[in-house]
């Protein structure tokens, strides 16, 4: 027994060490996005937060490029937070806001509905960046089941290193500093955008043979919106605005989800007429042609929801809250000093 | 399930851990189903052809073995009234009709593999040959390769031979000897293993022997490493080589020739030691296929440690018995008697030679840069033989230059260099590009094109992948040296611990360096595809 002790402990011993190895080199070679596409690191910063939050933001780039928590809580007092990545598909969003509601519980779920468009996974790039910032879990093990598309892989989800291996030969000084701790990329989630590139599409999207949302996204919303119940929070969809013909919201999507808004008594603003009313000029607002919202446009559109969710909901103003008040309002000093730094 | 994937891996523990812990007397039921599992989970399509090779030569098997014993029954019963010419009379008929049953089984056999890998050849070479007519159009017809299909076609079709050769004894068994010629870790790629040595250690039952499974352990992390960080990384510049004919020349045939042998060893060495490695696991001893080829000395000697088990096979079933033939030694006479002694001997052995190696050739494809490179190889083997008494007095002259290291070192840098040439009818498939490719080295001088600051990354590797290649060839010649008198595996097998820890290192170095995953085209074993 001994003897088998002496040789079981040291392969033991071994075998640990081989995959704190593959940890480490994984964290290592992992793409950290602090410099470029910084929308892949924004889910991890969720972690660094402190306090709980009025509303939590839900869905894609029109929700973390297109609102600011820093000026909701400015203008209104209300903290806020944006859970939002590039492409990130309904069943990522509901997936992320279960994770969020295990650890606090706001008055207001806000859901942009954009993604459900997308009736099944799209792309591996877009993936990595929304599930790889996710804390180890079972919802995020559920999380990439949902979402891996053909060529990927569950392994490489639970050890990276077997997707980035090929990094080693791009690795930075950026890589190295943050294998343990990385600083975070965003303003309370939101992705600042400070150029400009005004347009206005001169083209409507191009037809489709159906327009029927599909079965799987709505069936993710549904699933969201139970959370939601099941917690005592408010889901409230929106559609944010847009000029761009690539991210046309088709009249016919709208009224599905009109539809399934009244049926559940869910609240449902489509921004996109609104525009005019909010302020926005689609000639300084954005930065991508019509597509997003660069900082001028998107707190143009925070001021305007802000009053709406002032008006509707009766949120306590926190900017006289103690135990948030330093905190937030670095933020918000943060936010102004870079968003004059970058102009 | 590609042999180097992670579900393979997990394949492999799950039947390796259920073969150790059911009852003996199961395991080899469960390699039986491990191995039909194997092969279709690489195509259900191709199970069919697995199934009726294995029919066939089980029953030509069973129909060669009775007619044996009921040949030695007779002479047996005949013992006392039969004189020795009578019995040798009896015996002659037997081995004639026993003959025919292994000709039919040999037909059917071969004529699987025939019509499967070489009609679409043949069409087009019989098309081709028209064309010169005028204009002709044969449907080239596309049909199904099976995976593994040459090698347990020459498995199988060994077995039949040594039957009618008497040299082993038939399985009764059709399920094991199923296994006999599905055993997954081989049926992709070999070795081609002989009934003999294979079939009782299949079936018999194995307890867990640390050291075997310790060394079985290691020589499966490191065929994975040759094949994921020698292999598939240096199969990204001979791809990018392979597809830029038209400016890739000169220098560029030398490095693919540098490149495409990297690759091979470690993706047909690499495989082996993955199959051994796996067999090894789980207490069967598999023939080795390889001996450190790339230290031969001459071409001769290269095909004595390179796929050491196919060059047997074509040894033993092919190039023997057509030297010995009826056929074989009247020509020897006519030859002898037409043109001398010394032409008159050497023909009969070249004839054979060229057939064995015309054979070689078709065996590894259906086309004809495989035949041109087997009668290559066969016209360097004849041409140094002839050139052996000159060798033998350059030797007498300079007895001190031959026996040095840099000597040695020469003559297999020769022959590495004369194969690697050879080996490059393999990538550029086309014999007169090939050709012209070759003729290109003398004629395009552009060394420095390759030695300028941009040369080194211009051939579709980033200097990081050459670096892991390199680093990877490194590693496999320390190895190799470290195992020339005891393999490393073997003697890892008593020292556990530290077997362990260098599988650790291996599957780092793995998963760090190896070329696999989104972004890299997963590559099949090249041997799988003969």
């Amino acid at each position: 027994m001994k003897k088998r002790l002496k040789i079981l402990l040291p392969c033991i011993a071994i075998l640990l060490l081989l995959a704190t190895a593959l940890v480490l080199l994984g964290r290592l070679v992992e793409p950290k996005y602090l410099t470029e596409q910084k929308e892949g690191g924004l889910v991890r910063d969720y972690y660094k937060e402190t306090s709980s939050h009025d509303v939590l933001f839900v869905g894609d780039c029109e929700v973390y490029e297109n609102f600011t928590p820093a000026t909701l809580y400015r203008d209104y007092g209300i903290t806020s937070y944006i859970r939002g990545s590039a492409q990130q598909l309904v069943w990522q969003s509901y997936y992320l806001l279960e994770e969020m509601l295990k650890t606090e519980t706001p008055k207001v779920v806000v859901y942009n509905v954009l993604a459900l468009k997308y009736g099944e996974p799209q792309n591996e790039a877009y993936n990595r960046m929304t599930l790889d910032g996710m804390k180890n879990s079972l919802t995020k093990w559920r999380a990439v089941l949902a979402s891996m598309t053909d060529e990927e892989s569950f392994a490489s989800y639970v050890l990276p290193l077997l997707r980035f291996h090929d990094r080693f030969g791009q690795l930075k000084g950026e890589d190295l500093t943050a294998i343990f701790d990385r600083p975070t990329v965003s303003y309370k989630g939101y992705l600042m955008q400070t150029g400009v590139e005004g347009g206005v599409s001169d083209r409507e999207g191009i037809p489709l043979t159906d327009y029927t949302l599909p079965e799987r996204s709505m069936e993710y919303l549904e699933k969201m919106r139970l959370t939601c119940e099941e917690h005592g929070v408010e889901l409230i969809l929106i559609k944010s605005p847009t000029n761009h013909w690539k991210y046309y919201w088709y009249d016919e999507w709208d009224e599905q989800v009109k539809d399934y808004a009244a049926s559940h008594g869910l609240t449902y603003y489509n921004f996109i007429p609104l525009c005019e009313e909010i302020g926005i000029d689609w000639n300084t607002d954005t930065y991508d042609k019509g597509a997003h919202l660069n900082v001028y446009g998107a707190e143009k559109l925070t001021v305007y929801f802000g009053k709406l969710l002032q008006e509707t909901h009766n949120f306590d103003d926190r900017r006289e809250d103690e135990t948030i008040k330093t905190e937030w309002n670095a933020l918000v000093d943060a936010y102004q000093a870079a968003k004059g730094k970058e102009k | 399930m590609q042999v180097s994937s992670a579900i393979f891996v997990l394949f492999l523990a799950l039947t390796i851990l259920l073969y150790y812990l059911l009852p003996k007397k199961w395991q080899w039921g469960l390699l039986l189903v491990a191995s039909y599992c194997f092969y279709l989970s690489q195509g259900v399509q191709y199970i069919g052809f697995l199934l009726y090779t294995t029919v066939v030569t089980f029953v030509t098997g069973i129909l060669l073995s009775r007619r044996a014993e009921r040949e030695d029954a007779f002479v047996e019963a005949h013992r006392g009234d039969w004189n020795k010419e009578e019995r040798k009379a009896f015996r002659a008929k037997e081995k004639k009709a026993r003959f025919r049953i292994l000709l039919a089984g040999l037909i059917l056999g071969f004529g699987l593999l025939a019509v499967l890998k070489y009609t679409a050849f043949a069409a087009t070479t019989v098309q081709s040959v028209l064309s010169w007519f005028g204009d002709a159009k044969i449907k080239i017809p596309s049909l199904l390769l099976p995976l593994g299909l040459s090698f347990y076609t020459f498995q199988s079709m060994g077995y039949l031979i040594d039957l009618y050769r008497k040299k082993s004894k038939a399985e009764k068994n059709f399920f094991k000897f199923a296994l006999f010629v599905s055993f997954f870790p081989q049926i992709i790629q070999g070795p081609i293993s002989r009934f003999g040595d294979l079939s009782e250690q299949l079936t018999k039952p194995h307890a867990f022997s640390r050291d075997d499974f310790c060394a079985g352990l290691f020589r499966v992390a490191y065929g994975f490493f040759k094949k994921l960080v020698v292999a598939d990384t240096a199969m990204i510049g001979v791809r990018y080589l392979y597809a830029h004919t038209d400016t890739m020349r000169g220098v560029y045939v030398v490095l693919l020739i540098f490149l495409y042998s990297a690759e091979i060893y470690g993706d047909f060495t690499g495989g082996i030691d993955i199959t051994l490695g796996v067999a090894r696991m789980m207490g069967i001893r598999l023939a080795e296929n390889f001996n450190r080829p790339f230290s031969s000395q001459s071409v001769k000697e290269y095909w004595r440690r390179w796929h050491i088990t196919m060059g047997t096979w074509f040894t033993d079933y092919v190039f023997y018995p057509l030297s010995v033939s009826n056929g074989m030694q009247k020509f020897s006479t006519w030859s002898r008697k037409h043109l001398g002694n010394a032409v008159g001997k050497r023909l009969p052995v070249y004839f054979a030679t060229i057939v064995t190696w015309f054979l070689t050739g078709l065996w590894h494809g259906a086309g004809w840069n495989f035949i041109v490179w087997g009668l290559l190889n066969c016209f360097a083997i004849l041409f140094s033989q002839e050139l052996m008494p000159l060798w033998n007095a350059f030797g007498k002259h300079f007895a001190k230059l031959s026996a040095s290291k840099f000597f040695y070192c020469f003559r297999a840098a020769r022959t590495f260099l004369l194969m690697g040439l050879f080996r490059s009818l393999d990538v550029y498939k086309d014999v007169p590009l090939t050709f012209s490719l070759w003729s290109s080295m003398v004629t395009r001088w552009n060394w420095g094109e390759l030695f300028s600051a941009s040369g080194l990354t211009s051939f579709g590797m980033s200097t990081w992948q050459i670096g892991v290649m390199l680093f990877g060839v490194l590693c496999i010649v320390i190895a190799t040296n470290l195992g020339k008198k005891t393999p490393l595996w073997d003697r890892l097998a008593t020292k556990p611990v530290l077997c362990v820890s260098l599988v650790a290192c291996l599957v780092i170095l793995i998963l760090t360096l190896g070329s696999y995953g989104i972004g890299y085209d997963a590559a099949d074993f090249i041997y799988g595809q003969f």
